[in-house]
């Protein structure tokens, strides 16, 4: 067992400390550690995407990564994007257009698409697919989760304009 | 003072049935609150963690677990040695055979479980697993069933008697060491006559090849023995509550009510969670040792090479017809590997489930059936994966052969579909194979459908292309895939469905507050399906109180009444008539408070929506919600105080849901990549209770088809090593690969469902399958392909085409 490493990191706005060994996974402090089990684990080997979380504005996979590499970081989780008094527009949207079904990948999902549409804040259908592709759903067929981003992005860019 | 309301309008405040109703799961599972079994966490809780089998089939000649035990953190290491003394080293499986909880001086395939490791975090648990040591001596692996049944080796030994005969298995005699069962249904005799003397025959052996039903959650569970108080609480992704509890209370010898299960919220199901597995029991086992929680939580590798594989049939067809397409008979042997332990999840009665189904849409005057059932060094399951039991090879069977009698007739296939379909008047209509189907309309389906897709157009389109391909100015062709499904779901009548002994009944047991809120608790549990929405939509309508203000709760034993759980689209079918018939018993009771409030006779009041009126006196009225505070409020003569109500409802028949489906496909003959142009659903599931829960399911199960068709599948080397058990290697479709889907609709009410609703997950599944299939086998028929298996992947693909001469 390797020595244990001092940690620092910002999660969801918060300032953690703690030590822990380095080969423990982000996936595993966020849930055990941090008690956020927002983020799932789905696959342990990057494909299903449940365990999304952003990392120093990029979506990563959390299931992957060292707590080690983490180490500095800030850290956002669906924990992170809104709050039951006010929902973040995508979670709205998940819910209006019934884009999710058994909630497992739901996190993971509205997480990454919150980076996708700033990467791309109008996407076409097709960017949407293909940026959304690091996440899988068993249950949708994501016809409807497309359209929730879709309507989410169109909603987000109106306020946009509204407020300029 | 507030407008009267129109009737309308209160039957639309109500939320009920036939709404598109928002769901009510979504809040906390779109801010990542949901609280699935892996989100537990218990004081002092331990991990638990497998030692797995590398080989296929191999004897254990020993097990140390010393240095895994000397390992600091490590509480104990289970062995079969250890489970041995309590009994519990074998457990019986739903199918009627027995299954190694650890392995007992041997494996049977790879990932089999051979030790428990408990720790103190999942780390040192899995390097505790590399510490255990196991000396292994391999044997002959099997992979094939039909190289199976002549083997000379011996797959299980404890099925055989010491004088070398074979005694009876679960479902009556066995005909080699590696034979589990023969099952037969229908007229052998007449079927084979009918076959010998047709004037056409068409013949063929369409393999459904092993797959998995890969939820995104894994199975897993937390156990905790309470020693003081002699409790087992057992969390799960338990498709069946329940039945885990009375299976566990069976196995341990511990009291039913000192068991209580909880299902959470479950990650999606899809028949990979109904079994019960060896993680479950030795979780138990482990925290009745240490007295404290443990949890295991299986990986996506243990999830795919051990719990719950489905399909793997192979399945040898003939039917037979007149030369205009008229159907006379169809026969079908199939020989179905079961892996190294029969673990079927099937009714008792069924050890090939509903596969007698498989005569399909058509009124098919005479049948035969055979099933044999066969074990090899590949893991065990046998899960209906997003299907009722094995209705889904029954339907890929069907209308595969349909689509090579087609061809053997030289005839459309949709036109030979049409002529043999029972006709609306044949209703409920008893099959050559013992069913009897309770309502539909297939024509009516079947022209709505090839209208919508232009059926003839898209046939001229596609021979243009063939003209095309064939004058070199395209590579690409076009595939056409029909399929028209009739599902058997709901299981089911207690009469003749049970697993273990337990009778596949449902149940729903409601308590009205006196403020005219409600809980209804129910014997069943969603993995997605929204039930906390649907069944309080429902009750809306049944008992007149707004669906907002009904709480729907499931999976814990301690609460809920008992059921059977959630699978084979039964949910709706039998939860959702308890639901209903509870409903009506609370209105009943309601009616007479009423009478009693509006001091009339009970005959002389009648329900209205939200209320019950003065018949002929609308004016004079009480609403549900006045009723239910004077069933609380008021010393009522005759009328014992308070509102619920329980109904355990035995369905009187199976609901037979149907549909019509056309894929549209483009095919690339050079890289064998297929592109879905169009993909248009029917679907006929009865009454629709909520259609934007009905669309999602649709969407869902058309995309699982559309990866089993495509790609998914568990494949084995001769070695027996699993060749996909990572999602790098088991293709679960993502959104790129996926396309939108048209949906569609009739309504044919079931006749005998309280509110005539069907069920409705699966159907996108059963019909989508052979959609599927049917395009890509449809899209090479004028270069003379009869049938090519499943999965349809770029690489088969290109070899069909290569086979063809279409690489010039």
């Amino acid at each position: 067992m390797a020595k244990k490493m001092h940690i620092q990191m910002t999660v969801n706005g918060e300032e953690q400390e703690f030590l822990a060994e380095p080969r423990e996974l982000l996936i595993h402090t966020l849930r055990e550690r941090l008690n956020i089990t927002g983020p799932h684990i789905g696959c342990e080997t990057s494909h299903c995407g449940a365990c999304t979380v952003t990392i120093n504005g990029k979506s990563v996979k959390s299931c992957t990564m060292f707590v080690a590499q983490a180490n500095g970081a800030e850290v956002t989780t669906i924990e992170g994007l809104g709050s039951p008094d006010s929902l973040h527009v995508l979670q709205e949207a998940f819910k209006e257009h019934h884009g999710l079904q058994c909630g497992f990948c739901t996190p993971g999902m509205i997480t990454r698409a919150s980076k996708l549409l700033e990467e791309i804040p109008n996407p076409t259908e097709e960017e949407v697919r293909f940026g959304m592709a690091g996440n899988i759903c068993r249950c949708t067929g994501y016809q409807n989760i497309v359209k929730s981003i879709l309507a989410a992005a169109a909603e987000m860019s109106a306020a946009k304009e509204a407020a300029e | 003072m507030n407008k009267e309301l129109s009737r309308q309008e209160r039957a639309d405040a109500l939320g009920g049935m036939g709404c598109k109703r928002k769901r009510v799961e979504d809040a906390r599972f779109t801010q990542g609150k949901g609280n699935y079994v892996d989100d537990i966490k218990l004081p002092g809780m331990l991990f638990g963690d497998f030692v797995r089998s590398p080989y296929a089939h191999a004897r254990i000649k020993s097990i140390n677990t010393d240095a895994a035990m000397a390992l600091d953190g490590v509480v104990a290491v289970l062995t079969a040695a250890d489970l041995a003394p309590l009994g519990l080293h074998w457990m019986p499986t739903l199918a009627g055979d027995k299954q190694m909880v650890l392995a007992d001086g041997k494996v049977l395939f790879q990932g089999q479980e051979v030790a428990y490791v408990v720790a103190k975090d999942r780390y040192i648990a899995a390097d505790a697993v590399e510490l255990v040591e196991v000396e292994y001596e391999e044997l002959e692996v099997i992979i094939d069933p039909f190289a199976s049944l002549k083997s000379d080796v011996v797959l299980r030994e404890d099925l055989v008697a010491e004088d070398g005969s074979l005694p009876d298995g679960a479902h009556g005699p066995r005909k080699h060491h590696n034979h589990i069962f023969t099952w037969e249904v229908g007229d052998k005799e007449t079927t084979e006559q009918v076959i010998g003397e047709a004037e056409v025959v068409a013949e063929d052996m369409f393999y459904y090849h092993r797959t998995h039903p890969c939820p995104l959650e894994t199975c897993g569970c937390v156990a905790s023995m309470d020693k003081v108080n002699g409790k087992l609480t057992l969390y799960g992704t338990f498709q069946a509550p329940h039945a885990i509890r009375t299976v566990v209370s069976l196995i341990s010898g511990i009291e039913e009510h000192n068991i209580r299960v909880i299902s959470p919220d479950i990650g999606g199901g899809f028949g990979n969670k109904v079994g019960a597995y060896p993680g479950y029991v030795c979780s138990v086992v482990a925290s009745i040792v240490t007295g404290v929680p443990v949890k295991w939580v299986e990986d996506r590798m243990e999830n795919l090479m051990t719990t719950a594989f489905a399909r793997d049939y192979w399945m040898k067809g003939k039917i037979a017809a007149t030369k205009e397409g008229k159907i006379t008979g169809l026969w079908c042997h199939t020989t179905a590997d079961h892996g190294g332990f029969d673990a079927c999840a099937d009714p008792t009665k069924f050890p090939a489930g509903f596969m007698n189904i498989c005569t399909g849409s058509y009124d098919i005057p005479v049948a035969y059936l055979a099933v044999d059932g066969v074990y090899t060094n590949k893991a065990p399951g046998g899960v209906s994966y997003r299907c009722s039991f094995r209705v889904t090879e029954a339907v890929y069977f069907i209308e595969r052969m349909i689509e090579v009698l087609a061809i053997e007739l030289n005839m459309d296939p949709a036109e030979l579909r049409r002529i043999n379909f029972i006709k609306k008047e044949q209703f409920p209509y008893q099959s050559a194979l013992g069913w009897e189907y309770d309502s539909g309309d297939y024509h009516t389906a079947w022209d709505k459908a090839l209208e919508a897709v232009d059926y003839k157009g898209l046939r001229a389109e596609q021979a243009q292309r063939v003209e095309d391909f064939k004058a070199g100015k395209t590579r690409s062709l076009m595939g056409i895939g029909l399929t028209f499904f009739t599902e058997i779901v709901g299981a089911g009548p207690v009469k003749n469905c049970d697993i273990l002994g337990l009778g596949m009944f449902d149940s729903c047991e409601i308590r009205i507050h006196p403020t005219g809120s409600a809980i209804a608790r129910l014997g069943t549990i969603s993995q997605g399906q929204g039930h906390a929405t649907t069944f309080a939509q429902i009750l809306a309508t049944e008992i007149g109180l707004p669906a907002d203000s009904i709480t729907i709760e499931e999976g814990d034993t301690d609460t809920a009444p008992y059921g059977l759980g959630t699978y084979g689209s039964r949910s709706t079918p039998v939860a959702g008539a308890a639901t209903a018939m509870a409903g009506r018993k609370i209105r009943a009771k309601a009616q007479m408070i009423a009478a009693y409030l509006l001091e009339v006779h009970d005959d002389d009041v009648e329900f209205d929506v939200d209320r019950f009126v003065v018949k002929g006196a609308p004016e004079k009225f009480k609403t549900m919600k006045e009723i239910a505070f004077a069933a609380y409020n008021q010393a009522i003569p005759g009328i014992e105080p308070g509102l619920e109500a329980v109904s355990y409802y035995d369905p009187p028949n199976m609901t037979y849901p149907f549909g019509a489906y056309v894929c549209v496909m483009d095919i690339d003959v050079d890289t064998g990549v297929t592109d879905i142009r169009r993909f248009y659903a029917l679907d006929d599931c009865g009454t629709r209770i909520n259609p934007m829960i009905i669309e999602g399911q649709i969407h869902g199960g058309l995309t699982e088809a559309l990866a089993v068709a495509l790609g998914q599948e568990i494949a084995y080397d001769d070695m027996g090593n699993v060749k996909t058990g990572t999602l790098m290697d088991f293709f679960l479709p993502t959104a790129w690969e996926v396309p939108n889907y048209e949906t569609d609709h009739t309504v044919t009410p079931s006749p005998h469902h309280p509110i005539g609703a069907k069920g409705v997950g699966e159907s996108p599944h059963v019909g989508g399958v052979p959609c599927f299939s049917n395009a890509v086998n449809d899209a090479f028929k004028a270069f003379g392909l009869r049938h090519t298996h499943m999965p349809h992947d770029h690489w088969r693909i290109w070899q069909t085409a290569n086979k063809l001469g279409l690489h010039g």
